[in-house]
């Protein structure tokens, strides 16, 4: 600022417009100086995931710059991609994801038209109540919901502890609930004029659903369909609590309970894990950017 | 043929009348505008007949089927809404095709019957395109196109017109009737704007407050309204009106608007106000166009009378010039050339062969 | 469905239209019923009624046989550690939240001022954190703060720093999971707060400046009080993500050294899973519920305030 009441002072001969163009350059020159700071600052950690993940242990262990790798090495992508264990984490958390995805897609879109357009008994009341589901975090359920599990193991005999197939039946709590959210508020901006030119056309309410709802309101659902991925894929806390066996693991607990053997901490094999871990969701943001922040602008602008 | 009846038509939003108990008979191939200002139920009167709200009492018939039970889809009818509710994911081949499609109606069939409707309408050439890519009257005529179609035996209109800009609104307003002048079918037309409705019409229904205040055709409506509401809603400007009393001296009838100023009341009209002389309740009406400059040839029943402009409003064809009598502002509508000036002193000329006289206290025209 | 229309059927001739019209519009909120019905299911059986099972167990001893009523409660009371899991999440939560929310304020006025040409390819970049899932990047903090080989140190003895102890002692591990929160959430903070900047009509800003004020002025009566229901709105649903983490501090710290870097979630878990008493644990998980619960009422306040509006 000072700098720029200073240059005004000397430059008081001249037109005011130059001095204008002149202040806005200064702003962007700061601005795009911050955004380096910042820029560097949110992508020191994954970027330091690659360096990592091309070094040897050996060149972890040496008293090198860290910063840097000086021989780089695929070896901690092979051997992870050729352990079968890294592959059944992958495989689980990839099944478990899909799975899910599209159970929340089926359940919140069906809901969210009913609650959206056909107004029931207590569909007011339900809506806010999705919304309050979805402030519910998951730390508060995982013991109770624990405890219910061993008491259906107890009475019908059905293990569900211990699958990775359970992960299924818990994550729609995290992924209906929103989804459903923002499916209503992507429905409700469609003109009510339109379900009722298709009800003339003679369309029934599935039709309707089908042809012009989901059609028209596909960012919406791109948008869900990201959210609900990405959520299932990062899950944490329930596969930590509800799947102990190697071969039931997904991959965020897989790679924090297995590539950490006690004190030995293999962090070339660790990070690379972590950072394949990580490509899905990165992938799809890259793709998809616009539709994911759309998503996660949603669920406060609309509704 | 396909004549559409509504019988003691009533519907009450959560026990607040929205339409009152009305009676309309629509004859086939008529075309039919329901005129009324905002919440006088006419978009919910075509909404009952479309089938898309409930009826709460009475009776609708389509071609002479009772229809009160009937899903839209199945009363053969076609809408054209206000925003004009294109699919916004469809062509315009796919949105006029998506009922027929809806019903397995044969390929060949659907390719026939969109071109045709497609050239009725001059689009042709849009077929192919999104409605994110047409303009406003495109767009219009493609809701248009989507309702042809279906050739349904009544046509619903609701309020088709006023998204589109003034120029255009008039350029599709004959298009329209055009449009109806060739398919001929029954038509139900809402709006707001009475211009529309008397350019359009067959016959006019206006609605307030959720009854019919009067049908008829245009030019009945213009010069024989039976209310004060529609006296006052059809014309532009609106008629004037002024309280006045009916003086009866020497076999002859007078109009007194104050006390300064009265009229001779027409001859063929005498029989007609005698009653009512002497009340108090009475409002002489008379529409601004037959408030004029004096010309060089009076007719009978026509009187001068002379006043003090406030305002003169140029319209290019003619100047309406606003004066106060007992505190009544009037309107009338004078040549450019007639000298009006702001605050000057003017001769009009009253035509009393148009005049109303309106009893206050049940709002008829007597 | 043979009952039905015979019974229709007499209503048609009976009382005419209206009923069998109302039967359909029964029909049509039956429809959608039984679409809601999945919703419904998942939402009664797999919230609703956990959430009220842990009230239940919260109220039993060790083995779960035993009615203690207060008893689980009465001795967190007592334990030290419950009242550092307290302190704790508090912290974190606030501090955190703070942090991001005037993180993400600056930067988005950043993003917001650079050529909107280059804003997507800056926003897309800026955001990366909160899409790698949380616990694969706190490995990489772990390993960035790693006592033996940490980056930052080998960075810091460059200037002759000396190393910091980032996870092993109590202080700095409490502020290294401070700062790993505020970096996984302060671009969501970025986010939200670009949208509200991008709503704000630019004839505010022509008139304001018009009005001769300065862009700290256009700030303070422009923006703020134009994003004043995005900032709350993220503001509290950051709050009660952050409070009830659990990836970060188990991920990081696990809790240590010592428990003193312990919330809820992670204690919880301690307790409860680990340690195999889970009533304690469901006790312990229940203590988010107040604070959770003010900040969902005010978020549903805030919502139904602006539908109302709408």
């Amino acid at each position: 600022m000072t700098a720029v009441t200073a240059s005004d002072a000397v430059a008081a001969p001249r037109p005011k417009y130059g001095s204008i163009s002149k202040s806005r350059r200064w702003a962007l020159r700061w601005s795009y100086f911050f955004l380096v700071l910042f820029a560097i600052f949110f992508l020191t950690p994954p970027i330091y995931m690659f360096i990592t993940s091309l070094k040897s242990s050996a060149e972890i262990s040496a008293a090198t710059n860290p910063w840097w790798v000086f021989e780089p090495t695929l070896e901690n992508y092979i051997e992870l991609l050729t352990q079968n264990q890294y592959l059944i984490f992958f495989r689980n958390s990839a099944i478990v994801s899909v799975c899910v995805v599209s159970i929340t897609m089926i359940i919140s879109v069906l809901a969210a038209f009913a609650l959206a357009r056909m107004k029931f008994w207590g569909s007011a009341t339900l809506a806010t109540g999705v919304f309050l589901t979805y402030l519910i975090p998951e730390t508060l359920l995982f013991i109770p919901l624990f405890k219910t599990f061993a008491f259906v193991r107890d009475t019908t005999g059905i293990e569900l502890m211990n699958h990775w197939w359970t992960l299924i039946i818990l994550y729609p709590t995290l992924t209906v609930p929103f989804c459903t959210w923002i499916m209503i508020g992507y429905f409700a901006s469609i003109p009510k004029e339109l379900d009722e030119a298709a009800l003339i056309d003679g369309a029934t309410w599935l039709q309707t659903l089908t042809k012009i709802f989901i059609p028209v309101a596909l960012p919406g659902l791109i948008a869900a369909t990201i959210f609900a991925f990405t959520v299932s894929w990062a899950q944490f806390l329930y596969p930590l609590a509800f799947t102990t066996s190697t071969d039931q693991l997904v991959l965020p607990v897989g790679i924090v309970t297995t590539l950490i053997k006690g004190d030995v901490f293999n962090w070339g094999q660790i990070m690379t894990g972590a950072l394949l871990g990580a490509a899905p969701p990165l992938i799809i943001y890259a793709f998809l950017m616009d539709y994911y922040i759309a998503g996660l602008t949603a669920g406060a602008t609309k509704g | 043929m396909a004549q559409v009846s509504l019988r003691k038509v009533v519907k009450l939003y959560d026990q607040t009348p929205a339409v009152r108990g009305i009676d309309l008979e629509i004859a086939d191939k008529e075309f039919i505008v329901l005129v009324g200002p905002s919440g006088c139920g006419k978009s919910t009167t075509l909404r009952m007949i479309a089938g898309l709200e409930e009826i709460t009492d009475g009776q609708i018939a389509i071609g002479g089927d009772v229809v009160n039970d009937v899903p839209p889809k199945d009363r053969d009818i076609a809408m054209v809404f206000q925003n004009y509710a294109l699919y916004p994911h469809m062509s315009v081949f796919e949105n006029m095709s998506f009922g027929l499609r809806l019903k397995r109606v044969a390929k060949d069939e659907i390719r026939r019957r969109v071109d045709d409707a497609a050239r009725i309408l001059d689009i042709t050439e849009l077929l192919d395109r999104k409605p994110k890519q047409l303009s406003g009257g495109q767009r219009q005529r493609v809701a248009m196109g989507r309702a042809i179609v279906r050739d349904p035996k009544v046509f619903l209109f609701d309020e088709p017109l006023s998204n589109l800009d003034a120029k255009l609104r008039v350029q599709m307003r004959t298009e329209i009737k055009k449009v109806h002048q060739k398919v001929r079918t029954t038509t139900v037309y809402v709006t707001h704007d009475q211009v529309e409705a008397m350019t359009l019409a067959d016959r006019v229904v206006v609605m307030n407050g959720g009854i019919i205040e009067q049908v008829g055709a245009p030019n009945d409506l213009y010069h024989s309204p039976q209310t004060k509401f529609v006296a006052g809603f059809i014309g532009s400007p609106a008629m004037n009106f002024l309280p006045c009393r009916i003086e009866e001296a020497a076999g002859a009838l007078r109009v007194r608007l104050s006390d300064n100023l009265s009229f001779p009341v027409p001859e063929d009209r005498t029989a007609r106000y005698k009653p009512h002389a002497g009340k108090t309740s009475l409002m002489f009406g008379l529409r601004p166009e037959h408030i004029t400059e004096v010309p060089r040839h009076v007719e009978p029943n026509q009187h001068p009378f002379e006043v003090t402009i406030e305002v003169t409003e140029p319209m290019g064809m003619e100047t309406l010039v606003y004066f106060t009598i007992d505190g009544t502002e009037i309107c009338g509508r004078v040549n450019p050339n007639a000298g009006a000036t702001d605050g000057g002193k003017m001769k009009l000329l009253a035509d009393l062969n148009n005049m109303h006289i309106i009893d206050d206290t049940t709002a008829r025209v007597l | 469905m043979a009952d039905i229309a015979v019974s229709r059927a007499g209503t048609v001739n009976g009382a005419g239209g209206r009923t069998s019209l109302h039967r359909l519009m029964q029909r049509k909120s039956t429809v959608a019923f039984l679409m809601a019905l999945p919703l419904i299911t998942v939402i009664v059986l797999l919230v609703v009624y956990p959430a009220i099972y842990s009230l239940h167990l919260a109220t039993l001893n060790k083995s779960m046989e035993r009615f203690v009523g207060f008893g689980n409660f009465t001795f967190l009371f007592g334990r030290e550690t419950f009242w550092l899991v307290v302190k704790q999440s508090c912290i974190f939560a606030i501090t955190a939240v703070v942090f991001k929310a005037l993180i993400g304020f600056v930067v988005a006025h950043f993003v917001h001022n650079i050529p909107s040409k280059g804003q997507r390819k800056w926003r897309g970049m800026l955001l990366v954190p909160w899409v790698i899932p949380p616990a694969m990047s706190t490995l990489a903090w772990l390993w960035l703060f790693d006592p033996s080989y940490s980056a930052f140190n080998w960075i810091l003895a460059l200037f002759g720093i000396d190393p910091v102890p980032w996870t092993g002692d109590a202080y700095w591990a409490r502020f290294s999971v401070i700062l790993v929160n505020i970096w996984i959430g302060a671009p969501f903070f970025m986010i939200m707060y670009l949208a509200a900047l991008k709503s704000v009509p630019e004839q505010l800003y022509e008139a304001a400046a018009i009005d001769g004020a300065t862009w700290w002025q256009r700030i303070w009566y422009v923006t703020l009080p134009m994003m004043r229901n995005i900032i709350a709105i993220t503001t509290l649903f950051s709050l009660i993500v952050t409070f009830a983490n659990f990836d970060i501090v188990r991920v990081l710290t696990a809790g240590g050294p010592l428990d003193h870097t312990h919330v809820f979630a992670t204690w919880a878990f301690r307790v409860g899973i680990e340690g195999g008493d889970i009533p304690l644990g469901a006790s312990v998980s229940l203590f988010m519920v107040p604070i959770l619960a003010v900040a969902a009422w005010f978020i549903l306040r805030d919502i139904t305030k602006r539908g109302n509006e709408a």
